[in-house]
C-alpha cells in the first residue's frame, strides 16, 4: 500500500501511529484509561465509567452491545461536559454477564473494523486501477 | 424456531427516513434484537460482511469521496469523529521570539504560526514519539524535554530592506522593498540528531502551501523565531487535525408516487438542482393503461428520477400545490457518502484506513483494561 503511515514490517500490523511508543509515557491518548464498575453493581446489571472517553466510543460501544441478543438494556450518557469520562450502562439476561456483554461488544466492534479495512482497500485499489486505465485509454 | 425475516420491501421501508416539509419521520435504528417480534437483529459477521459496500466517487490527493453502505450511524459517527480528533499531525507548538519588531504582536504571530499546515516523511511522523513537557514543580519526572524524536525545530528569520532596483515611481510595496510579505516559505527546517536521516528531501518538513501569508512588514523591521514543532491530536488543538473537512451526509430518496406531467413536469425538474430530475416522454403503452394516470397523456414529457445522489434536499418540491402528495422525500438510513479533506500531510484515502485503524486500537486498548480489571 503505497503512502501507508504505517511501517510495512508485517509483525507491527497492529501498530499505529498513536501506538508509537509504550502507554505509560503518551499524554493525551492513554493517560489515566481506566474502567471504573460504579457502586450497585450485579453480575448482570453493571454501570462502567470510561475515563477520557467520549462520543466517539460510546455511542458505537453502545451498537454493538445492543446487538447482542443477551442483553436487555444498553445505554451511554456523558454525565458532564466538562469531565472527560464517558458512563456505559448494561443490563443482561441470566445467560450471560453485564463483562462478558462489554467484552464481546469490544470484540465485535474489532471484526467490524478489519471488514470495513479490507473492503475499502478492495475497493480504493479497484477504483484507482480503473481511473489509471481511463487515463492511459 | 427459526426467527422471522421480513419480506424486501418491508426492509426497504424501514432503511428510508422520512422528510417532510416540517417533520422528519422513522429516524432511530430499529435493527436490534428485541425490536421486532421474532425476527433476529443480531450480530453475525457474515450478514455484516455480505451486506456492507464501499463505493469510491473520487480519489484526489487531498479530497477523497466514497459511500459506505450498511453501515449503522453510529459507526460512521465513530469514524468521522477520530478523523477530526483523534489522528496525529505536526504543528508548531512553542515559539521562542528572539526579535519581533513588525507590527503584528508576537502572540498573534505566534497563533498564525501554529495554524499553519506541515508535511514531512510519513516515516519520521510515525518514528515521532509524543512530547512531553516537562514540569517545574516536579523534579525528575519522567518527561526529559525537548529531543530530536519528539521536536521539530524550525526557524524564520527575515528582515525587511529597500530594494534599490525598484522603479521611482514604483507603488506595490512587493517590489519596493525585499520582504515585505512573509510567507510560509521563508520557514526553514533545520534537522538535529536521527531526523537527517528521516526528514531528507521530498520527506523534508516544509508548509503544505508556501504561499501562506504570515505577516507583513516595512524597511528595517525584522523577524528573528525559532518554532518547535510537536505531535499532537485534534482532540487537543485543531491545528493537528489532520483534516481540512471530514463529513458524511445520508443518500436522498425520491420517490414520485403519482404522475407529474407536463409543464408541471418542467416546474419540477426546476425544483431541485441539474440533472437530479429527468423529463422523457410518456410512452403509448403507459398511456393505455388505465390507472396508471397517464391515460391520454400519450407524447407528453413526465418527470423521472435520475440522479438522486446529487440532490441537495431543499424540500423545495413540498412547498407547492401541484406536488401534494405525488412525491416523497427521503434519505436512506445506512448509505454514508463520505467526503474528507486532507490538510495535505497525509492522503485522504490513507486517513480515513488510519481512522478504522485507531479506532480498533482503541478497542483493543480498553479490552486490555477489562482484562486487568477481570483478573
Amino acid at each position: 500500500m503505497p503512502g501507508s503511515i504505517h511501517s510495512q514490517d508485517p509483525q507491527e500490523n497492529d501498530q499505529s501511529m498513536v501506538d508509537a511508543e509504550p502507554e505509560t509515557t503518551d499524554p493525551i491518548l492513554l493517560d489515566e484509561k481506566r474502567i471504573v464498575v460504579l457502586p450497585g453493581s450485579s453480575e448482570t446489571a453493571a454501570s462502567f465509567q470510561f475515563e477520557g472517553e467520549g462520543h466517539t466510543m460510546g455511542n458505537a460501544l453502545r451498537y454493538a452491545i445492543m446487538k447482542n441478543p443477551a442483553v436487555e438494556f444498553c445505554g451511554y450518557t456523558i454525565p458532564h461536559p466538562s469531565d472527560a469520562k464517558m458512563h456505559l450502562r448494561i443490563q443482561t439476561t441470566d445467560s450471560t454477564t453485564a463483562l462478558e456483554a462489554l467484552e464481546k461488544g469490544f470484540n465485535d466492534l474489532i471484526d467490524l473494523c478489519d471488514v470495513v479495512t479490507e473492503k475499502f482497500t478492495e475497493e480504493r485499489d479497484s477504483f484507482n486501477a480503473e481511473r489509471g486505465n481511463r487515463m492511459e485509454a | 424456531m427459526a426467527p422471522l425475516v421480513p419480506s424486501q420491501e418491508e426492509l426497504q421501508r424501514r432503511r428510508i427516513i422520512g422528510i417532510n416539509a416540517e417533520t422528519v419521520t422513522n429516524i432511530p435504528s430499529t435493527d436490534f434484537p428485541g425490536h421486532w417480534p421474532g425476527e433476529s437483529h443480531s450480530w453475525a459477521l457474515d450478514t455484516f460482511k455480505k451486506n456492507f459496500k464501499v463505493e469510491y466517487h473520487r480519489n484526489d490527493p487531498y479530497e477523497a469521496s466514497f459511500s459506505l453502505i450498511g453501515l449503522d450511524a453510529a459507526v460512521a459517527n465513530a469514524f468521522r469523529r477520530i478523523l477530526m480528533a483523534e489522528i496525529p499531525t505536526l504543528a508548531i507548538e512553542y515559539v521562542f521570539v528572539h526579535n519581533n519588531t513588525s507590527v503584528i504582536q508576537d502572540e498573534v504571530l505566534a497563533q498564525r504560526l501554529g495554524l499553519i499546515p506541515l508535511k514531512g516523511s510519513v516515516e519520521g511522523i510515525n518514528w515521532m514519539h509524543w512530547f512531553r513537557k516537562p514540569s517545574e514543580d516536579e523534579e525528575g519526572s519522567s518527561a526529559e524535554g525537548p529531543s530530536d524524536y519528539n521536536t521539530i525545530v524550525l526557524h524564520l528569520d527575515v528582515e525587511c530592506t529597500k530594494n534599490p532596483n525598484a522603479d521611482d515611481d514604483e507603488q506595490d510595496p512587493r517590489k519596493l522593498y525585499n520582504h515585505a510579505h512573509v510567507y510560509a516559505k521563508d520557514i526553514s527546517f533545520h534537522p538535529v540528531g536521527r531526523q537527517e536521516q528521516f526528514f531528507v528531501d521530498d520527506g523534508a518538513i516544509r508548509p503544505v502551501n508556501p504561499d501562506i501569508l504570515v505577516a507583513k512588514m516595512r524597511p528595517g523591521q525584522k523577524i528573528e523565531m525559532e518554532m518547535h514543532c510537536v505531535k499532537g491530536i485534534g482532540a487537543d488543538h485543531a491545528k493537528f487535525s489532520p483534516v481540512a473537512t471530514a463529513s458524511y451526509r445520508l443518500l436522498p430518496d425520491i420517490k414520485i408516487e403519482r404522475p407529474i406531467i407536463g409543464e408541471d413536469a418542467k416546474k419540477f425538474a426546476k425544483c431541485f438542482p441539474k440533472g437530479v430530475i429527468g423529463l422523457e416522454p410518456v410512452t403509448s403503452d403507459e398511456a393505455s393503461r388505465s390507472g396508471s394516470g397517464y391515460e391520454g397523456h400519450a407524447g407528453e414529457q413526465k418527470a423521472v428520477v435520475k440522479d438522486a445522489f446529487n440532490d441537495t434536499v431543499s424540500r423545495e418540491c413540498l412547498r407547492h400545490e401541484e406536488f401534494q402528495g405525488k412525491v416523497k422525500l427521503g434519505r436512506v438510513r445506512d448509505h454514508f457518502i463520505f467526503n474528507i479533506e486532507s490538510t495535505g500531510q497525509f492522503e485522504s484515502d490513507v486517513l480515513f484506513l488510519e481512522a478504522v485503524k485507531v479506532m480498533k486500537l482503541k478497542c483493543n486498548r480498553w479490552k486490555r483494561g477489562l482484562h486487568d480489571f477481570m483478573a
